[in-house]
């Protein structure tokens, strides 16, 4: 017997927004409606709730997945909350996907929520909870520092200019712009305006950075024999993968993400994919910061090392290139509330390939595309092609 | 697909109440090693994916998941961390097979509760943070509250929910891995200090630590690696409503739903006659007798009375949690489903020593996820 087919059949998204007034539950409840409704189902057709949510410390919630379990549509369902930090908002698809791709269930609501404005004042300490509590904490770390040891790597092995890196900042600033639920769209914004932004640890500038945001993505994912009844554009999960490297990141070549690398050959190798390039039409890697998107572009073999940064010059990267990434907007442009930001990208996905994403359609009838996050210490790659 | 999973191999470390000597990463070191030799693979060669169960205030550490790969072989391998329980973690892994693309999978779980000194502070933090925490109440009010309705609802006695704690503590005598054997008498434990009435104090399990890793494998694989496979029947998993003010008090419904997944998977019809023996929750002592009514093992309303004549014991018709359970070995917070699951498997392999049954073929192995919340899981095992 095969593998199951797994269908994307309905997506939806609240708002990105700094300060929601909603409660977490209410958020993912508003996401889990709009997605019941772009398929016609009702809870009654769900028949098990995988819930995607990084950490516990930026509600201050104990069990946080617990908690939002009724708000997420969780009541008397079986219910599983995943995580692997930053990578959790593709790796709750992944989840949704070995609940039906098993045959324990047909229809998987899946959704993913963060809200970060609860921590006072600001989410980023927060992550002084994520270091080792023995040889790291003491030392105060917080993420821009080691993203800024990072990019300095980056840069200085394959000579990349903070200018070209500053294009990735802008091309998606600009492609949110015509997103209805982005926070920080900008049609208008310039590499001189990324350059010429606060330094918070050089060299990351505030433009180089996503913000701060709040807000719930849900997707329903159905077996073959039920995604063919309910829809007529089903968009089927053609392959998943995920790595988690050490957890001693200090130990590791900063300049290449080998992590994503293996996670994206698990994806490729399910989906029958022997040249990404030319075979994944849209790509939505995770760009919390601007050169995380070439970081991560390299590692998903859709470009040389350290030549990621030419799409973007040459314009491949556009909306309108021949490989468009991030058409959503991505973290940059739509926000970055964690879990709910990687999942953002496969509703994104879903809408492209479906050819209703509006405004930000990517021409041409793409036909594959693939997202991926990144997360936890520098340390995991989650990789999902989806397809027509 | 692979038509069955079992459990190949298993391995522990710990069991102790306080474990100075070993960090959690050691303690799973341990455990990982033992099970990866039981199970006979190479966890770097014949392992393809690794399931972990964790939740971040219970270890310290914010994105723990971070933390879980070096001591189980993962680094650089699919490793995903679920905030559950260990039978959520082994229905990840039962999935994760079930889907043809895995046929080897590990389960990790530890809980090294001697760590938390404020561990009554940290559940606080899990209750509604508007409509409940501002309260400031132990959480242990909740288990109070749902002990009274249970009694009020279903005839139940406090002397036959203490009846069980004296059942499980000296059951707990005979198992080695147990930290809180006692030969108690049911005044002893009805005249304990009351916590939150009519709950008393040694009608509640306290933690202790221990790592415990779980091999998984297909039919295939395991027929190649094991002689002794234990198979997995069944799992379901099931939450109701986390809000104090509108969650039905008096039954388990999450329970009841689990149990019928499983169930229904295993295909039981009638599970009374197929289950030879039970692990099942008690973290509360009431908890015990209202979850073999929700797992339909006896009729409602009857749990306490039946536990009281022994129907439940060591040489009952039905012996649960023979290993002492939580009142007995300890709570052992997120690791606490795969602790029984152990139970069940050795059971299951005829090397439980002093405590060993005879004859058994399945068992069910339950958990719930502690207060305040209404999430449960449930597992059948069998040798055949």
């Amino acid at each position: 017997m095969g593998m199951r087919k797994v269908a994307v059949i309905g997506a939806g998204m609240t708002k990105f927004v700094r300060r929601a007034l909603e409660t977490p539950k209410e958020l993912s409840w508003l996401a889990v409606q709009q997605a019941l409704q772009s398929c016609e189902l009702t809870m009654d057709d769900i028949e098990a709730v995988c819930m995607g949510t990084a950490p516990d410390s930026f509600d201050g919630l104990h069990m946080k997945g617990e908690y939002l379990s009724d708000g997420a549509g969780g009541w008397r369902k079986p219910y599983m909350r995943s995580y692997v930090g930053g990578g959790t908002g593709v790796f709750v698809p992944i989840q949704g996907w070995y609940h039906v791709a098993s045959g324990l269930f047909d229809v998987v609501l899946v959704v993913a929520e963060e809200k970060m404005s609860s921590f006072y004042p600001h989410a980023q300490a927060a992550f002084l909870t994520i270091f080792d509590h023995t040889t790291e904490r003491p030392l105060k770390p917080n993420l821009l520092w080691i993203f800024a040891l990072e990019m300095n790597r980056y840069m200085n092995t394959y000579g990349i200019a903070k200018e070209d890196i500053a294009r990735v900042s802008v091309l998606h600033k600009r492609n949110a712009a015509d997103h209805p639920a982005a926070l920080l769209g900008d049609a208008n914004i310039t590499v001189e305006d990324v350059l010429k932004s606060e330094v918070l640890a050089w060299p990351v500038q505030r433009l180089d950075v996503s913000p701060v945001t709040d807000g719930a993505v849900a997707i329903i994912l159905a077996a073959e024999h039920v995604a063919k009844r309910l829809t007529d554009k089903p968009v089927w999960i053609e392959g998943v993968g995920w790595c988690l490297d050490t957890a001693y990141w200090t130990n590791r070549d900063l300049a290449y993400p080998r992590y994503v690398e293996y996670a994206a050959r698990m994806a490729y190798e399910m989906a029958g994919i022997k040249e990404p390039k030319k075979e994944i039409h849209i790509a939505e890697p995770y760009d919390p910061f601007d050169y995380k998107a070439l970081h991560h572009l390299e590692g998903l073999q859709l470009a040389e090392r350290g030549q990621a940064v030419q799409m973007y010059i040459d314009g491949t990267a556009a909306r309108d290139g021949n490989l468009p990434i991030c058409p959503s907007g991505g973290l940059l442009g739509v926000g970055n509330p964690i879990a709910a930001a990687g999942l953002m990208k496969i509703a994104e996905l879903f809408w492209q390939l479906r050819g209703e994403a509006g405004a930000r359609q990517v021409p041409g009838q793409p036909r594959r595309g693939l997202a991926q996050a990144w997360g936890d210490l520098m340390q995991v790659g989650t990789v999902v092609i989806m397809g027509r | 697909m692979s038509e069955r999973v079992a459990i190949i191999g298993v391995g522990w470390a710990g069991f102790h109440t306080k474990t100075q000597e070993l960090s959690y990463k050691e303690m799973v070191y341990q455990a990982a090693m033992r099970a990866y030799d039981d199970a006979g693979v190479d966890a770097r060669a014949d392992i393809q994916s690794f399931v972990t169960v964790a939740e971040d205030f219970h270890e310290g550490t914010s994105i723990f998941d971070e933390y879980t790969p070096d001591q189980i072989g993962g680094a650089l391998m699919p490793v995903h961390t679920i905030a559950g329980d260990g039978l959520h973690g082994l229905a990840t892994a039962y999935m994760l097979i079930k889907t043809g693309q895995c046929d080897v999978v590990a389960v990790e779980g530890h809980c090294k509760a001697s760590n938390i000194l404020t561990l009554p502070e940290i559940t606080l933090y899990a209750q509604d943070p508007v409509l409940n925490r501002p309260l400031n109440l132990n959480s242990e009010f909740i288990a109070g509250l749902e002990m009274n309705r249970y009694l009020y609802e279903s005839g139940t006695s406090r002397e036959q929910c203490a009846a069980v704690v004296v059942k499980n503590r000296r059951n707990a005598l005979l198992n080695p891995l147990a930290s809180y054997p006692a030969d108690l008498s049911l005044e002893y434990v009805l005249e304990g200090p009351p916590v939150a009435w009519p709950l008393t104090k040694h009608e509640i399990a306290p933690t202790c630590d221990a790592a415990v890793v779980m091999v998984l494998a297909s039919e295939e694989k395991a027929r190649h690696f094991s002689e002794n496979p234990i198979w997995i029947l069944g799992m379901g998993w099931c939450n109701d409503s986390y809000s104090l003010e509108n969650r039905q008090w008096g039954s388990l419904a999450y329970i009841q739903k689990a149990a019928h997944m499983a169930y229904r998977m295993a295909g039981f019809q009638n599970p009374q006659r197929m289950i030879d023996f039970a692990e099942v929750d008690d973290q509360y002592a009431y908890r015990e007798l209202m979850t073999l009514e929700a797992l339909g093992l006896v009729a409602e309303g009857s749990a306490g009375f039946l536990c009281a004549e022994g129907y439940t014991s060591l040489q009952g018709e039905l012996p649960v949690n023979v290993s002492g359970g939580s009142l007995g070995m300890g709570h052992f917070l997120d690791a606490t489903g795969l602790v029984r699951t152990l139970e069940a498997v050795l059971q299951l392999r005829a090397q439980a020593g002093l405590h060993q049954l005879e004859d058994v073929e399945v068992g069910l192995v339950q958990s719930w996820r502690g207060l305040p919340t209404t999430s449960g899981a449930v597992a059948i095992l069998s040798n055949m």
